[in-house]
């Protein structure tokens, strides 16, 4: 009970002390940001206002600078409960289409990232003249390669998903890549050479030694790679001309001033992005559990 | 000595495939020039194996990675004019670097937009508030349990997507992509510098307290410097965030100028040879940036373990 009790002062309090500073900061914010559109705009209808009708107004504009959190909160839930969940107006659908697009592009980019990386330890060629380059282009910005592959792949007659998925796909791989190289890499001499006495294959060897070993090194970067799949999905959906998917309705929020539409799929979109980071830290517990003990 | 055989071999047939009309695109080619390609094709991976399995000297490792970006490109320029892939696709080599010196004054335009003012501000400006607020909150462990969680957190959120709020607040112009970069880089930056204030070993503190050094004089003079390399492995991560974030945030609404909007409007125009320029320029910026901060790295961090090792 008693640790229970600490960890709830020691973690719980301070991260709930942190976020109500933010909401405080927020409303507050929303008074000295709206203030001069609520003058200009709402309060001349009501001669005679008051500092209170002043605060309330900007809590409650048509079109904000910044709207108030309670604001962005009603707005997803009227656009999740008042529309049917095929409407482009719920935004579950635009959930669902650009985790879709993740998903697809973060199994095949972890996948060919796997294969990748056991190709890599496997041979020294591909491990001197390859690697190097996949290493350097983590410091180049590969998403803005985006628009290209989303005209290859449309004159090549791909759409809906799967250009898309490609983007997350391409995304995906590198971090993954990088870390299998590492994770398999990572049995010491002595093991290596105990498979060897053992006279296990290669193949042996891979399956019982280095794949093991290398789930820790994987795991991590997996969360990274939805991360970033995920920045690629939505950034794919900005010039397909905006059909469905978070991405799409930042894009028609913005072309349209519609402040609360465009907080309210920020506010999706970070949900959907803690929500598939933990997906990934779930099965990570999931088979490293054993381990723990 | 059979691997520098093999590699001049290879580049003799290469060069000589390279003299073949077809591989100018003035003829058309034929089955015997396919043949030859896949031939060229075969001594060239030959010659990275044999370069690659080479155990001395210790740049040879180096070696097989520049010899195969050469070969890549090579047959990049080769397959793509000698086969007449569409220029939608895939356009050659050749016609990138010509499409880079043509339009040369435009994309310093675009560099000097979205490097010069978006990114490098946008960099300064995050990194130095992750960094001041680290310190500042490094005597209020409350803060730090609080805010902690909350910064780790944001990585796995699409912290790009605030552009278009961004645009909304601060305009068209690059102060809005500056904002969305430096609230890309403030997390990493805070994280790495709570981490590093961390760093410092329990003997050290000890021996400073022993001291009866101040507070101030431990952060100066044990704390700070034991944070350098988380410091400055942050500034990596955010040098690429940075790049990422101001060309995505361009996407959303820009003036007609920048890399981001280069790379958008061109690429909706199927001009892909200019699109294919402006990403070589973002990526030459990404590679150099990230070379001068291992330099600073190995200034300001020498004695560190991971630096020595190198």
């Amino acid at each position: 009970m008693r640790s229970e009790a600490t960890s709830l002062r020691q973690r719980v309090l301070p991260v709930a002390a942190v976020l109500g500073v933010t909401l405080l900061v927020w409303y507050l914010g929303c008074i000295a940001l709206n203030a001069q559109g609520a003058i200009e705009r709402v309060l001349p209808n009501q001669p005679g206002w008051g500092s209170a009708d002043l605060v309330r107004t900007t809590w409650n504009m048509e079109r904000p600078v910044l709207p108030a959190p309670h604001q962005v909160a009603a707005d997803l839930w009227s656009s999740i409960v008042d529309w049917p969940l095929d409407s482009p107006r719920n935004l579950l659908l635009h959930v669902a289409v650009t985790a879709q697009s993740t998903l697809v592009g973060f199994v095949f980019g972890t996948l060919f990232g796997v294969l990748l990386a056991a190709a890599i330890v496997h041979s020294r060629t591909l491990d001197r003249a390859l690697l190097p380059w996949i290493v350097a282009s983590q410091t180049v910005p590969v998403l803005a390669i985006a628009p290209i592959v989303l005209v290859i792949l449309g004159t090549l007659g791909f759409s809906g998903v799967a250009p898309k998925a490609a983007i997350a796909m391409y995304l995906c791989f590198f971090p993954v890549t990088v870390a299998m190289v590492q994770g398999l890499r990572s049995p010491q001499r002595i093991e290596t050479e105990l498979m060897h006495t053992y006279a296990a294959t290669r193949l042996q060897a891979f399956w019982m030694l280095r794949l093991p070993a290398a789930l820790p090194y994987l795991f991590p970067s997996l969360r990274i790679a939805i991360a970033a799949g995920l920045v690629g999905a939505m950034v794919a959906e900005l010039p397909t001309g905006a059909q469905a998917g978070l991405g799409a309705k930042l894009l028609t929020g913005s072309y349209y001033g519609n402040t609360v539409g465009i907080w309210s799929a920020l506010v999706m979109s970070a949900l959907l992005g803690l929500g598939l980071t933990a997906a990934v830290a779930a099965v990570e517990r999931l088979m490293l559990r054993e381990r723990r003990t | 000595m059979k691997a520098v055989l093999v590699v001049v071999l290879a580049l003799l047939t290469a060069a000589g495939l390279w003299l073949l009309p077809a591989s100018s695109g003035a003829t058309a080619p034929t089955p015997a020039f396919g043949l030859a390609v896949v031939v060229a094709l075969v001594l060239a991976a030959w010659s990275v194996q044999r370069i690659a399995a080479l155990d001395t000297p210790h740049w040879a490792g180096t070696l097989s990675a520049v010899l195969f970006g050469v070969w890549v490109l090579y047959f990049w320029q080769i397959g793509v004019v000698a086969f007449d892939v569409p220029r939608v696709l895939l356009p050659a080599p050749s016609s990138i670097v010509q499409s880079l010196a043509d339009h040369a004054g435009t994309l310093a335009r675009d560099f000097v937009q979205t490097v010069l003012k978006a990114v490098l501000v946008g960099w300064l400006l995050g990194s130095a508030l992750g960094f001041a607020v680290g310190v500042a909150i490094d005597r209020l462990p409350f803060l730090q349990r609080g805010l902690l969680p909350v910064a780790s957190l944001t990585s796995t959120i699409p912290l790009v997507a605030v552009a278009p709020i961004m645009v909304m607040w601060f305009g068209f112009e690059w102060p809005s992509k500056a904002a969305v970069v430096v609230l890309m880089t403030f997390f990493p930056m805070l994280v790495a510098t709570l981490a590093g204030l961390q760093a410092a070993g329990k003997l050290e503190r000890e021996l400073m307290h022993s001291y009866a050094a101040s507070y101030a004089r431990t952060l100066l003079d044990l704390r700070l410097p034991c944070a350098v390399p988380f410091i400055v492995s942050a500034l990596k991560v955010n040098a690429t965030l940075a790049l990422i974030g101001a060309i995505v945030a361009e996407f959303f609404g820009s003036p007609t100028v920048g890399l981001g909007f280069r790379i958008s409007t061109e690429a909706a125009k199927m001009n892909m040879s200019l699109v294919w320029g402006a990403i070589v320029v973002a990526a030459v910026t990404g590679s150099v940036a990230y070379a001068l901060l291992v330099r600073l790295e190995r200034r300001w961090a020498f004695w560190h373990p991971s630096v020595r090792s190198r």
